[in-house]
């Protein structure tokens, strides 16, 4: 049942169904813990975290790892601006996230299961520690070996990053590392690692619940399953909704916009923003990233505003070890100020653009390679906002 | 090990799995620039310089941190390469303050060489380097200009894998981030060593030693001065690499006469004060012996552990504050030097001590920083007024207008310009233990120690601790109480491996009696104050060199120095006596360990 | 034992001394005081027995883990792009003006501290800050005075 591209609003990780989460888990153990990563892989379900790494692969690498100790880690970092689905997933479903780690820890032979926890949401520790409890019980009841703790950030977007989450684990600075080894490989305290989104636990869990066939009915033939968007920016509909992947921008902005829309951020500022004369894209398709965080601007919105804000994040943000990332961002920011102020010439933008694309080239992470998204989609289709 | 084979550029090769893409290249001598990566440090793969080309991947590979795959192919020299590492090149440089023309690196110095292979063009970004930066001339020994950092880290790696003193940390994220000592404290504050060996690797102008060398031409140009200068024994096995000389040329004879001609009244050798060091060094440790072992004096501390080593000597201080009964009372050979030449050498030539400026030539950094430890001046004077480097020795001959390589061989001045292979080898790690058994095998049994050619090999090499236990047997009638002792011995070298030592030590389970510990990797040869670079390949071959110089000497044990015989009998009297109390030893203060 | 050495000492009681313990131990003490300074800095590295120059490179990388004085309510306003669309800079000014001091500077009683910092994860209800660890959202310069007098009359 492919999606005709019209927005389909999907009903999965929100629903209040009436099976217990902890059933699934107790259900997903009935059945072999091959059958399960099986099912992950036959769902298509992809990660959510941004980068789309197909999970029930993940998972299936993890359970190959010999060891004694290895570590699930539920990646809740969520630090890109304008994403916020993983906080309310923790605040509202919290139960869906635990049991999507559990079944990952049972199917995979981990015993340890981590909540990397973003500082900015510490006030959420004390309702998920009392969720946790709830978990003992029922892993104790199912005679379940697996543990859930909370390791809470201090402030860093980088530490998303899963090698850089690991060092910050280690109680180190959050640098990410260079790759391979991958932490499935060497992770944790050197251990076998499997990090995954908030979201991509709980979507595990509904796989689950609802099995492979049901799951990737979902989407499109390449995008399967619902998605959960975080919309903010100039929409009377901020928030986060579910739905099925695969609808066209124009569908979105319909739906979502304010009637005046210029332009779409999507997949955080990490991602594209698309002009209006683009939004006949699909959602998803090609390059977009799956964080799934959309801003939507209106006319009265400066893009140099945008790009500016966004080039200081990251200018920030950076880890600053390797050179690309740290003086380019610096570089980008610096570059679109003299242009606007009329200190270097229009043509400096393309300078910029091609120093963005070795950034792309060259960065050791994501968070450099990605920085030529937003910035060279916006120099781009607003290039006479960037001029004086 | 298995193999795998790749294609580089073209060429197909069969390597070791496990290598990495740069080392594979190595290996059909397609040359990968580099800036973050340094063979004596783990991988960092921060400056992105090295990147290439491999085929199906997106993005363009790290060839320092990306190991080899079979069927890879990579191509290190395209368009898309050049250019990306061409950006890189000019990002580095427009966060840096390019003053190539008054650096102390100027043409040695791994960003200019990158800079000028990738002929940037330095308008092409705006300049991003932070203002006010002040450089921290707070310490004897290093000087750290950030404006000239390129963020390699290699400092930082430096510190904590070879030394294990993390006294340098990355701070900070971002635009922000910096090298700092802990807080942004000045250098002279923090738990740092002054051992130089992060200005040894610092590829730029950021870290480096801090210089005397216009203080010394002063005093050579000033009349009323007589200048002292005098060379340790690794600086001879690599100063000629300064000019153009392969790694590991002696150059003694040429050293001598340049310093000379440069203007010195009296150009002299530290060896003579290794020997002189072996003399009381030893003694210290027959007496230890003695004390500990016949008259179960507890208050005598063993393992005695050797003191030439000032970066150790800090170390311990900081690390160890309450072992320092351990360290021999021995002042270092510098410092024994110094205090000869303002009392004895002064008295010999008829020279007013306070007229005398008394210049060191290392291969140290941290030497910098004893010759300004307050308490060495127990001949009434500054034992060293001025310690220089093999680098800022190198650059004066040039500044001398000195055609080095061409200049002819010459000896010694006299008193205190002779020596023996023993104080030689000093300069390389397990050299002041061997020259110390030379010398004390010798006292004890009336004979040589029982090896070929006296080189006592167990404790060469280049392993991180070394350790050996020699029996003594038909000892002299006053030193029966050795009988058929086993002397254990061991010997480590680069501050990981003295912590490794120490430990042992506080622990209590140490079974040695005599240690010998050498700050940095290597010995002196690989001292923070040697030429740049310095590698684990370089100081093999110095350290051969030495062993060569040692070979190539007529007398090779300390005690049989005539001058050593000399000044005893003229001045000192006796090892352990008086004066030498007074001028030869001293004593080591605790510090704050964090 | 000084206060901050008996805070340690819990923490590390708690958490352990290996290395892994360093973030949890700097947050513990954040938590306490909420920033950390030199000393207590050098009182951590000797816990953990590590240099006190490796635990100012961690905490300097997290924003959170301040090393100046900071006062008893560390106010940070989300600067990222929603929040600022949605009229940051108004609530930036209201917050200046309320509490008579400038963005990074702490009021004289030591009670305030003003701090910009990145997404909260409060976008779509922005603009939003964060006093301590709890997120208000949705802000006027009306409501950023009422929530202040709460604070204030420590009806917090
Ligand atoms: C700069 C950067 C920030 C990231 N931040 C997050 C994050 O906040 N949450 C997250 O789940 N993944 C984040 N990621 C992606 C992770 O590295 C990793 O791919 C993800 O956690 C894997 O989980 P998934 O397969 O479930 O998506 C980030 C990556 C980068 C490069
Ligand atoms: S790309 Fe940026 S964040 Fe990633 S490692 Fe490099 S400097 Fe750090
Ligand atoms: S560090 Fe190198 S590039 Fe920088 S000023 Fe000195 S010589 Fe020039
Ligand atoms: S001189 Fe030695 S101890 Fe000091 S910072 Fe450099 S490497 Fe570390
Ligand atoms: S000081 Fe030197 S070695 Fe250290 S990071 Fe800077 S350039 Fe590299
Ligand atoms: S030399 Fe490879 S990244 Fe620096
Ligand atoms: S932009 Fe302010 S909370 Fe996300």
């Amino acid at each position: 049942m492919a999606n005709n591209n019209k927005l389909k609003r999907a009903d999965i990780i929100f629903s209040t169904y009436s099976v217990d989460p902890y059933d699934v888990l107790d259900m997903a153990m009935k059945k072999g813990k091959t059958d399960v990563i099986n099912e992950l892989i036959e769902s298509g379900l992809r990660g959510r975290g941004g980068a789309g790494f197909p999970t029930g692969l993940k998972w299936k690498f993890m359970a190959q790892e010999n060891n004694e100790e290895k570590y699930i880690i539920c990646n809740a970092d969520e630090g890109e601006p304008g994403t916020f689905k993983d906080r309310k997933l923790l605040v509202d479903v919290p139960r869906k996230v635990i049991s999507g780690m559990a079944i990952a820890g049972w199917a995979t032979n981990s015993k340890k299961g981590i909540i990397y926890l973003r500082a900015e949401y510490n006030n959420l520790i004390p309702a998920l520690e009392k969720e946790i409890e709830v978990f003992n019980k029922y892993a104790s009841k199912f005679d379940l070996d697996f543990s859930v703790n909370i390791y809470s950030g201090a402030g860093a977007y980088v530490c998303g990053e899963e090698t850089a989450l690991i060092e910050s684990m280690e109680g180190k600075r959050g640098e990410p590392r260079n790759k391979p080894p991958f932490p499935i490989q060497s992770g944790y305290l050197g251990k076998p690692t499997l990090v995954n989104n908030v979201e991509t636990f709980a979507a595990a869990s509904m796989v689950c619940r609802y099995g492979a066939k049901k799951y990737e009915s979902y989407g499109t033939s390449d995008q399967h399953g619902s998605k959960l968007f975080s919309l903010s920016g100039d929409s009377p509909k901020e928030g986060v909704h579910e739905l099925e992947l695969g609808m066209k921008i124009s569908d979105f902005v319909e739906e979502y916009g304010d009637g005046d829309t210029k332009a779409v951020q999507i997949g955080g500022v990490a991602g594209f923003c698309i002009p209006r004369k683009e939004f006949d894209q699909t959602i998803i398709g090609e390059g977009n990233t799956t964080g799934g965080a959309t801003m939507i601007f209106n006319s009265t919105r400066s893009m140099y505003n945008v790009i500016h804000n966004y080039l200081d994040f990251f200018a920030e943000e950076s880890c600053g070890q390797c050179t690309p990332c740290r003086v380019g961002t610096q570089q980008l920011l610096k570059g679109v100020e003299a242009v606007k102020a009329g200190n270097k010439p229009e043509s400096y933008l393309d300078d910029l653009v091609k120093l963005s694309k070795t950034m792309k080239l060259t960065s050791k992470c994501g968070l450099g390679q990605s920085v030529t998204n937003s910035f060279s989609s916006i120099v781009k289709n607003f290039r006479e906002e960037m001029i004086y | 090990m298995s193999k795998i084979n790749l294609i580089i550029d073209g060429q197909s090769i069969e390597v070791e799995k496990g290598i990495t893409i740069m080392d594979a290249a190595k290996k059909i001598n397609v040359n990968i620039p580099t800036l973050c990566h340094h063979e004596d440090l783990c991988v960092a793969g921060n400056c992105r310089v090295c990147v290439v080309e491999v085929k199906n991947h997106e993005r363009l590979e790290a060839s320092c941190a990306v190991p080899a795959e079979d069927g890879m192919e990579i191509l290190t020299n395209t368009a898309k390469v050049r250019n990306a590492r061409k950006d890189i090149v000019s990002l580095l440089v427009s966060e840096h303050n390019t003053q190539c023309t008054t650096c102390y690196r100027n043409t040695n110095c791994e960003l200019q060489d990158l800079a000028a292979e990738y002929n940037v063009d330095g308008d092409r970004y705006l300049s991003v380097l932070k203002p006010n930066i002040k450089v921290d001339k707070s310490s004897w020994a290093i000087e750290k200009d950030d404006s000239k950092c390129v963020r390699c880290q290699r400092c930082v790696r430096t510190c904590a894998e070879l030394q294990h003193v993390n006294a340098l940390t990355v701070s900070h994220k971002g635009d922000e981030m910096k090298i700092s000592t802990f807080a942004d404290l000045p250098f002279n504050e923090v738990v740092c060593t002054n051992c130089g060996q992060c200005v040894n690797r610092c590829p730029t102008g950021a870290l480096t030693e801090r210089r005397y060398f216009d203080d010394v031409w002063e005093a050579i140009g000033d009349p009323d001065k007589h200048v002292v200068m005098n060379t340790a024994p690794s600086v001879r096995v690599a100063l000629g690499e300064m000019f153009g000389n392969e790694v590991g040329t002696r150059v003694t004879g040429k050293m001598v006469t340049a310093m000379r001609k440069m203007g010195a009244d009296s150009v002299l050798d530290t060896d003579f004060a290794a020997d002189l060091t072996i003399i009381e060094e030893g003694n210290e440790l027959l007496t230890r012996l003695k004390g500990a072992l016949v008259d179960g004096d507890t208050s005598i501390k063993l393992p005695m552990i050797t003191s030439c080593s000032p970066g150790w000597v800090k170390f311990i201080e900081h690390m160890f504050p309450n072992y320092l009964d351990h360290l021999s009372t021995c002042k270092s050979p510098q410092q024994m030097f110094g205090a000869m030449t303002k009392t004895y050498y002064a008295e010999k030539k008829g020279v007013d001590p306070k007229d005398i400026v008394s210049v060191a030539v290392m291969p140290c950094a941290a030497k910098k920083y004893e010759a300004n430890r307050p308490e060495m001046n127990s001949s009434g004077y500054r034992d060293i007024d001025a310690g220089l480097t093999t680098r800022e020795f190198g650059l004066m001959i040039k500044q001398a207008g000195l055609d080095f390589n061409n200049l002819e061989d010459s000896e010694f001045d006299s008193i205190m310009g002779q020596s023996t292979g023993a104080g030689i080898i000093f300069g390389a790690t397990g050299g002041v233990m061997e020259a110390a058994l030379r010398t004390a095998y010798a006292v004890v049994t009336g004979r040589s120690v029982p090896f070929e050619n006296l080189n006592i090999t167990a404790v060469r090499g280049t392993e991180g601790i070394r350790a050996a236990s020699i029996k003594i047997e038909d000892t002299l009638p006053e030193w029966s109480f050795l009988e058929g002792v086993d002397l254990n011995v061991a010997v480590a070298h680069g501050l990981k491996n003295a912590r490794v030592i120490m430990d042992e030590v506080a622990a209590g389970t140490s079974t040695y009696h005599f240690i010998e510990v050498m700050g940095c990797p290597g010995g002196c040869i690989g001292g923070g104050g040697q030429p740049i670079p310095t590698n684990a390949e370089i100081r093999a071959k110095r350290t051969k060199a030495i062993y060569e110089e040692d070979m190539s000497k007529p007398i090779r044990m300390s005690h049989e120095n005539p001058e050593i015989t000399q000044i005893y009998e003229e001045f000192l009297e006796k090892p352990l006596g008086h004066k030498s109390h007074d001028l030869l030893h001293t004593s080591y203060r605790k510090r704050n360990r964090y | 034992m000084t206060k901050i050495e008996q805070l340690v000492n819990d923490l590390t009681g708690k958490y352990g001394k290996e290395r892994k313990s360093l973030m949890p131990i700097l947050q513990g003490i954040v938590k306490e005081k909420r920033y950390v300074d030199n000393t207590d800095m050098v009182h951590i590295a000797r816990a953990l027995d590590i240099s006190a120059a490796d635990v100012y490179g961690v905490a300097s990388f997290y924003s959170f883990i301040e090393n100046n004085e900071m006062g008893k309510y560390v106010i940070r306003i989300c600067k990222s792009i929603t929040c600022e669309m949605k009229g940051k800079h108004k609530i930036l000014k209201a917050l200046e003006e309320e509490l008579r001091i400038k963005l990074g500077e702490t009021t004289h009683n030591k009670r305030f501290t003003l701090l910009e910092t990145n997404c909260l994860g409060l976008c779509d209800v922005g603009p939003a800050m964060l006093i301590n660890e709890e997120p208000y959202t949705k802000l006027t310069p009306e409501k950023v005075h009422e929530i202040l007098v709460d604070y204030r009359n420590e009806v917090k």
